[in-house]
């Protein structure tokens, strides 16, 4: 196997909603993922956090098989966001703590806060209550704390669905620029094919062939 | 143990009590509220009940046999078990049933143990006047407390599933990531208790001392009762619904720290 190898999928399929014979990630890329509802995008990402686990098939993270590997220790370094943002109840400052707790991490202090919150494009203090935000400043909040984990892969599912153009431009801008500076490496679920084609390194389109014919294939034969 | 004090109720003067029930039931007849049925039954059942218990007691209290008052505290453990099955109200995974059973006897079991050896201390450590008043009161009051914590827990599992995940998704331990929620099921089990007790003796005077005062023990030898009586209820409630809790959210993950809001299987 070669050393550029994030993951490696093999063979994997998640009931009827998701059939991967091969499938390779590379390293410290920004790997786009598209493709139409119900195609299984936010399916492989869980599998690749390993939120959920394959009914058939392998995965290997970094060439080790996915299932031999502690799952939280797993997700402590390949983070994901999910597509509702996790919001707690309390202040900013808060929200991105709870996010070093989680993740089990030191935390940073306040400037380091200030200065992570003002990146995604919000005027806001860090005692202000986050129950307040709007979706789009929630949405920013969760990007701004996933981020502030030094993880080596981020898994993020539509972060963006709730910004308008220009902050979308921004706050993804500034979000690559930091992971190429960490070394780490980008998986992302979007739906703007403007976004794919500015950022992506590599893409992934659930709809296309091979990964919708294999999926047809097997329903027929189902059958 | 003669007590003269106290007036054993003339049967006439017992049967003008369902009087009352009478009284409800011309009520609901004339504001045309259709509970007449079940007032009726409620009336005949609560008697009956009550009947069979007074002639249950009064045989064990003579008997006075280790085994039968075992036995009858099993019986309680049993019917209060099957009772927060019911109460529930979704169906419950077997592996959870076990765990409400394990905390349910667990936890009562050392509080009574507790409470009868050491804080009221009685001879012979059988004796059913004490062990099986004592026993319903705090085997009632955990089921009341496991009921609640069961309901809040699956009720929040289910509406929170995306704020548990989310955490499991940044690297959570799943006790981390529920932590919120159980210890609200938590709060909410013991909560009633506690506001029990604020209101204790200033808006009601709670059943048994009621019960004493009327048999004609002094109020402070009642209140005596009554304090401990009450502690006894909130540490028995307190420690069966954190063990419930503490081992029944292991039933919503997998080995593989993945979850299941409706519990594994």
């Amino acid at each position: 196997m070669t050393t550029d190898l994030l993951f490696a999928i093999r063979g994997v399929r998640v009931n009827n909603i998701l059939n991967v014979d091969h499938l390779d990630i590379r390293k410290e890329k920004v790997t786009c993922i598209t493709g139409e509802s119900g195609a299984g995008k936010s399916t492989l990402m869980k599998l690749l956090n390993k939120m959920i686990s394959p009914d058939s098939g392998e995965i290997f993270y970094k060439g080790a098989p996915l299932k031999d590997i502690d799952s939280v220790k797993h997700r402590r370094k390949v983070v994901m966001l999910s597509q509702v943002p996790l919001i707690f109840p309390g202040t900013i400052k808060d929200n991105l703590m709870m996010g070093y707790m989680l993740n089990g991490s030191k935390p940073d202090g306040d400037e380091v806060l200030k200065q992570a919150i003002h990146n995604m494009q919000m005027t806001k203090e860090l005692d202000e209550d986050a129950g307040t935000l709007s979706g789009g400043e929630k949405q920013r909040l969760a990007l701004a704390r996933i981020l502030l984990l030094a993880a080596d892969v981020y898994l993020l599912d539509e972060p963006t669905a709730a910004l308008d153009e220009d902050t979308e431009i921004m706050v993804l801008g500034h979000f690559m620029a930091e992971i190429k500076k960490k070394h780490a490496s980008l998986i992302m679920i979007t739906h703007s094919r403007k976004i794919s084609e500015q950022y992506a390194e590599e893409r992934i389109d659930l709809s296309q062939p091979p990964f919708r014919e294999e999926m047809d294939n097997n329903t027929r034969g189902g059958l | 143990m003669e007590n003269s004090s106290i007036i054993d109720i003339e049967f006439w003067r017992l049967i003008s009590a369902y009087l009352f029930v009478l009284l409800l039931i011309i009520i609901f007849k004339v504001r045309g509220i259709a509970r007449e049925r079940k007032l009726a039954i409620a009336a005949f059942r609560m008697t009956l009940q009550l009947v069979i218990a007074g002639y249950v007691l009064t045989y064990l209290f003579e008997l006075s046999n280790p085994l039968l008052t075992l036995g009858v505290i099993l019986t309680m453990e049993g019917f209060a078990i099957y009772t927060i099955y019911k109460q529930a109200g979704t169906r419950l995974s077997v592996n959870l049933k076990k765990t409400i059973a394990i905390s349910m006897i667990a936890g009562t079991s050392f509080c009574l143990v507790f409470f009868n050896f050491v804080v009221i201390h009685f001879e012979p450590w059988y004796d059913p006047r004490y062990f099986i008043p004592i026993a319903g009161m705090i085997i009632g009051n955990s089921m009341t407390g496991i009921t609640l914590s069961v309901k809040e827990l699956l009720k929040s599992f289910t509406t929170q599933k995306d704020m548990i995940e989310g955490a499991l998704m940044l690297g959570a331990d799943p006790k981390a990531a529920v932590k919120p929620y159980v210890n609200h099921a938590f709060d909410s089990a013991v909560l009633p208790t506690i506001n029990n007790m604020l209101g204790m003796g200033i808006i009601f005077l709670p059943g048994m001392m009621t019960g004493q005062i009327l048999s004609g023990v002094s109020p402070l030898l009642a209140i005596e009762y009554q304090i401990v009586i009450l502690l006894g209820i909130l540490g028995s409630v307190g420690l069966s619904v954190i063990l419930f809790i503490l081992l029944a959210f292991r039933n919503f993950f997998n080995l593989n720290a993945q979850f299941f809001p409706e519990g594994k299987n």
